[in-house]
């Protein structure tokens, strides 16, 4: 499943997806994120599955733009959750 | 002092007048519930799923795995109470009670306040159920159009969630934003599609998505003339296309189903298959608003049966 966390606003689209096929749950994206947006849990989209998959905090979904910004100060640079994950399960739309 | 400021005051206090009951409800929707006569429950295992959603609730009751009772009305401000009152709306002449319930899920913005419940699953699972049921196995593109956000859904044959994308953070292209059009305009809820196509020329959509700018953008359109349903109209067209940027992100793949309240609403449905350019599949039999509940039920039915193995 592909996972699109994030939103739409009058200054872009802001979306973390996350590939619940490649993910791994091996949590390397919740401990490379310094502002805690990751996390790994049941997967609460496929509730029949008992893979623990990351997901984009609750409290954070509607934020990313703002709390993600440090880790993007330009395009060139690869924000530490896509770059911890070896599994290449997450993109950002931004 | 005082005496001379409350007799100067007093005028003004009596002359107040609630002028509030005598305002029509334009927005209102038709709460609906029905029954499947030719079910008889007895004997059967009885699940359901309770949809306690931002604007609306909805109650569904399955005997056995098929659709016995369903009921959809207006959410409150206290959602364990919404949720206990759509479900005694749908059981209500059955002649059952919260007793004969083998397993109950929750979904919607309130399912975590569902006091009956066994567990709560999240609606993009539960509209990708339930909108498979009610489709049938040929829908991969399930789009949501709710009281307060919207929802784009892929799902497979069996309707498990292949990629989804969902808009809750802000009110346009929503079903209270039509409210609100719909209480502006003064033109009750369920005419806003039809007379939305009574018109000579089809208007440019209002620029604004935002329901509150949209809405300032409409009073002005009123001030220059424009007639009602032109106004309707470039609203509806707005929505439309305000889903449509939000379905590109990750595509429509046939067969393309909506549900949700908007999906009764022709204005914005004909006008979106214009712009997607795929059809879109005639509504059900049954009220487009149950899905989210239809297919916590349908996931009730499945979670009781994994738990007698």
């Amino acid at each position: 499943m592909k996972a699109n966390y994030g939103y739409k606003d009058g200054s872009g689209d802001y979306f973390i997806t996350i590939d619940t096929d490649r993910c791994n749950g091996c949590k390397s994206c919740v401990d490379a994120c310094p502002y805690g947006v990751m996390a790994v849990g049941e997967d609460e989209n496929d509730p029949l599955s008992d893979k623990e998959v990351a997901f984009v905090t609750e409290k954070e979904r509607k934020k990313i733009k703002y709390t993600c910004a440090p880790c993007k100060p330009s395009n060139d640079v690869i924000p530490p959750c896509i770059k911890a994950c070896e599994m290449d399960a997450i993109t950002h739309s931004w | 002092m005082l005496e001379h400021l409350v007799l100067l005051l007093q005028p003004l206090v009596g002359k107040e007048v609630n002028n509030m009951a005598k305002q029509p409800e334009y927005w209102r929707w038709t709460e609906s519930r029905w029954t499947n006569p030719d079910i008889d429950y007895k004997g059967k295992v009885i699940t359901s799923g309770v949809d306690v959603g931002s604007v609306s609730s909805q109650a569904v009751i399955l005997a056995d795995g098929e659709l016995y009772a369903y009921s959809n009305m207006r959410t409150g401000s206290n959602s364990p109470d919404s949720a206990k009152k759509a479900m005694n709306w749908a059981m209500e002449d059955t002649g059952l009670t919260l007793k004969d319930l083998s397993y109950t899920v929750g979904t919607g913005y309130g399912r975590v306040n569902v006091p009956f419940s066994q567990r709560a699953i999240t609606e993009i699972a539960c509209h990708a159920r339930g909108g498979n049921f009610m489709y049938g196995p040929t829908v991969r593109t399930i789009l949501d159009m709710g009281g307060q956000d919207c929802k784009a859904i892929h799902c497979d044959e069996r309707g498990k969630v292949t990629n989804f994308l969902m808009n809750d953070k802000c009110a346009a292209g929503t079903g209270r934003g039509m409210e609100v059009f719909a209480d502006l305009l003064g033109v009750s809820i369920n005419d806003v599609g039809n007379l939305s196509f009574d018109i000579d020329k089809e208007p440019q959509p209002v620029s604004s998505t935002c329901v509150v700018y949209a809405k300032t953008e409409a009073t002005g359109l009123l001030r220059e003339g424009w007639p009602k349903n032109k106004v309707l109209a470039a609203y509806c067209s707005a929505m439309a296309h305000r889903i449509m940027t939000l379905l590109e992100r990750i595509g429509v793949e046939e067969d393309f189903a909506i549900t949700g309240g908007i999906s009764k609403n022709k204005g914005v449905v004909k006008r979106l298959e214009k712009e997607v350019g795929i059809k879109i599949m005639e509504t059900s039999k049954y009220d487009p608003q149950i899905a989210g509940a239809l297919g916590a039920a349908l996931f009730a039915k499945a979670l009781y049966d994994k738990g007698k193995k």
